[in-house]
């Protein structure tokens, strides 16, 4: 069987939302739930990936590893009011290093929905499945 | 939720009896229907909230009980610091002190209707709502620290309100007991810009018309009277309240085993209060619940400057100050013997009864205004603590609507601009920077939040006293 693209979705979460990433590695999977935790905000394809900003995560597995991560992603939103769509992503021991290309928030063009106050433990899960495929995904509060 | 696992106490009183590893029953105040249509990891969550070490009594969920991170959304539980009780991040929530502020202002529906449009856009203007918007006032390290020591007490000092504000506001203010220290930079930089904003999601601030008075006697003591206009102002502590549950959650998964507690779902995280994490979180909470009064007496302030351009005779007094997410050190009787509690309330009300010494002189007799926010569609409503409550669920009542549709299916469902054409043809107005963010707030993505302050008066909780429809809704 072809393995699938790497891809993101939602899942419903009472109040909040889940985001979902899959991928061919935890790399991938990581990216793609980067990207899904976006697009709760704003419509990826409307982001110009023009400024970097490098990132650095680590913790004792890879679940804590994906909430830093998306937590590290959350933190640099708001403090440089910015919106990310793309991610290039490394992991090596636990220990994540990445770039983020992103551009400064423009409410009348980016139209964002919320804000996210932080990535949860809920619905975490770090896995790789049976056809080789990585998935992450977690509960982002918004 | 299955109503036959649940022991029915009385119309609006379920009890799930200690089973596996819970040290105290499980009690749910709602009507049947709220109960059966509450989702299942409601009782999962109610349950393991009665496991945790220390707990008194019982674990609570009120009416509006929700799934939540650990604790449910309108979960209540109250530990002692001297039998190993706990305090925990999830059972406060990310967005500390989290609350409503309502503001009288003298004027009636008459004054307002010819010019409604128009203090609608002078609101949105002066209020920064919405994801990116940043505040007026922007504070250095010295500042932070001050505010965060303060409150909303430091505000005043500032000039942004009114002495006649703190009273009215719970702990006067200014929650003792806080230290600035134990706040990390990561969340004093995440609040630097971000004072006096409404934040996103279901933050707002609503210009509202007194409907009904259930309670003739309370409403001429809270100064509720039929078409008067109050403004009611619903956000929290922002970013830095976020970045602290961020932080103290993972400080608190990474020791609960060296503290000896097994945790049935990681997003209970806690830790003895008699711990340095547990000690140092309750410093940094407190420091997040002064954020939070600080910046909701910041956005009084706004709205004072922005009203006084049309109405300059206005007189915006406040009404009270609640916080739904939290954890107070109160006194409460246990067994008719006095006892001081670390009481959690995540999406719940503090609504204490008449007599209470924390309330101000004239308020006192007749109990605390609980303030329960309801959508931008509809009502809003004002009710006062009960005698009752006080021995019920630590002088505790509900706190919202809560979501019965998520967010994605609200997206899918309706379109920002059709929802504020059919709140505008109703004589709602809605002003916010994103539609979609309108989608996802539309009135029916919210359960009917007259069931849940029903079950509430019913139960016992707290005491129907007005309801508030909104005239405008200013959306982050």
């Amino acid at each position: 069987m072809q393995p699938s693209q790497p891809h993101w979705e939602h899942f419903e979460h009472g109040a909040d939302i889940g985001v979902r990433g899959y991928g061919g590695s935890l790399e991938e999977a990581f990216t793609q739930a980067a990207l899904a935790m976006t697009a709760v905000v704003t419509d990826l394809a409307i982001i110009r990936p023009v400024q970097t900003v490098e990132i650095q995560c680590k913790e004792p597995d890879s679940e804590l590893l994906l909430v830093d991560w998306l937590n590290a992603l959350v933190y640099e939103m708001a403090t440089r009011k910015m919106i990310f769509s793309r991610f290039n992503v490394a992991i090596e021991d636990n220990v994540l290093t990445a770039t983020a290309y992103g551009e400064p928030i423009d409410v009348e063009r980016h139209e964002p929905t919320v804000e996210i106050k932080g990535a949860t433990y809920t619905e975490l899960k770090v896995s790789e499945q049976d056809d080789g495929q990585w998935c992450a995904q977690c509960v982002v509060d918004v | 939720m299955d109503t036959s696992k649940l022991l029915q106490r009385s119309d609006f009183e379920w009890q799930i009896e200690p089973h596996g590893n819970m040290r105290v029953p499980a009690i749910i105040f709602a009507s049947e229907s709220l109960v059966q249509e509450m989702d299942e990891k409601v009782y999962e969550q109610v349950c393991n909230v009665a496991m945790l070490p220390g707990i008194v009594g019982a674990s609570y969920a009120m009416p509006d009980a929700h799934w939540g991170y650990g604790f449910p959304i309108g979960g209540v539980a109250a530990f002692d610091a001297d039998e190993g009780g706990v305090i925990s991040a999830g059972g406060v929530g990310f967005d500390i002190s989290c609350g409503v502020r309502t503001l009288h202002t003298g004027l009636t529906l008459e004054q307002i209707i010819p010019l409604q449009k128009q203090m609608a856009d002078v609101l949105f203007k002066n209020i920064p709502a919405g994801l990116g918007s940043t505040g007026h006032i922007h504070l250095n390290p010295r500042e932070m620290d001050e505010m965060l020591s303060g409150g909303a007490c430091w505000t005043v000092d500032q000039g942004y309100g009114l002495e006649e504000d703190l009273r009215r506001t719970e702990e006067q203010g200014c929650m003792a007991g806080a230290e600035p220290d134990q706040v990390s930079e990561h969340a004093k930089q995440r609040q630097r810009n971000e004072m006096g904003t409404l934040g996103s999601g279901n933050h707002y601030l609503e210009v509202q018309k007194v409907v009904e008075i259930y309670n003739a006697e309370f409403a001429e003591t809270f100064n509720l009277h039929l078409n008067d206009i109050k403004i009611s102002i619903h956000c929290g502590s922002r970013g830095l309240g976020h970045q602290i549950g961020t932080e103290f959650l993972k400080k608190m998964v990474v020791t609960a085993p060296g503290h000896g507690i097994t945790l049935p779902d990681r997003e209970l995280a806690c830790a003895p209060l008699n711990s340095d994490v547990g000690r140092n979180y309750l410093g940094a909470m407190r420091a997040g619940i002064n954020c939070a009064l600080a910046n909701r007496q910041i956005i009084t302030h706004l709205t004072r400057k922005a009203v006084s351009r049309l109405f300059p005779e206005a007189s915006l007094e406040m009404l009270y100050d609640v916080s739904h997410n939290t954890c107070k050190y109160e006194e409460h009787v246990v067994d008719g013997a006095a006892r001081k509690l670390f009481v959690h309330r995540k999406g719940a009300t503090r609504a204490f009864g008449p007599g209470h010494a924390s309330l101000p002189d004239d308020l006192r007799s007749a109990g605390q205004p609980v303030l329960i926010g309801g959508t931008m569609g509809t009502a809003s409503y004002i009710l006062v603590g009960t005698g009752e409550s006080m021995s019920q669920a630590w002088g505790s009542a509900c706190h919202g609507a809560g979501r019965s549709m998520s967010r994605r299916q609200a997206k899918r469902t309706w379109r920002g601009r059709q929802v504020q054409d059919e709140l505008a043809a109703r004589g709602i107005l809605i002003r916010s920077p994103s539609q979609r963010g309108i989608a996802e707030e539309a009135p029916g993505a919210y359960k009917d939040v007259s069931a849940v302050v029903e079950a509430a008066d019913r139960a016992g909780l707290a005491r129907l006293v007005a309801r508030l429809e909104p005239l405008i809704c200013i959306k982050g």
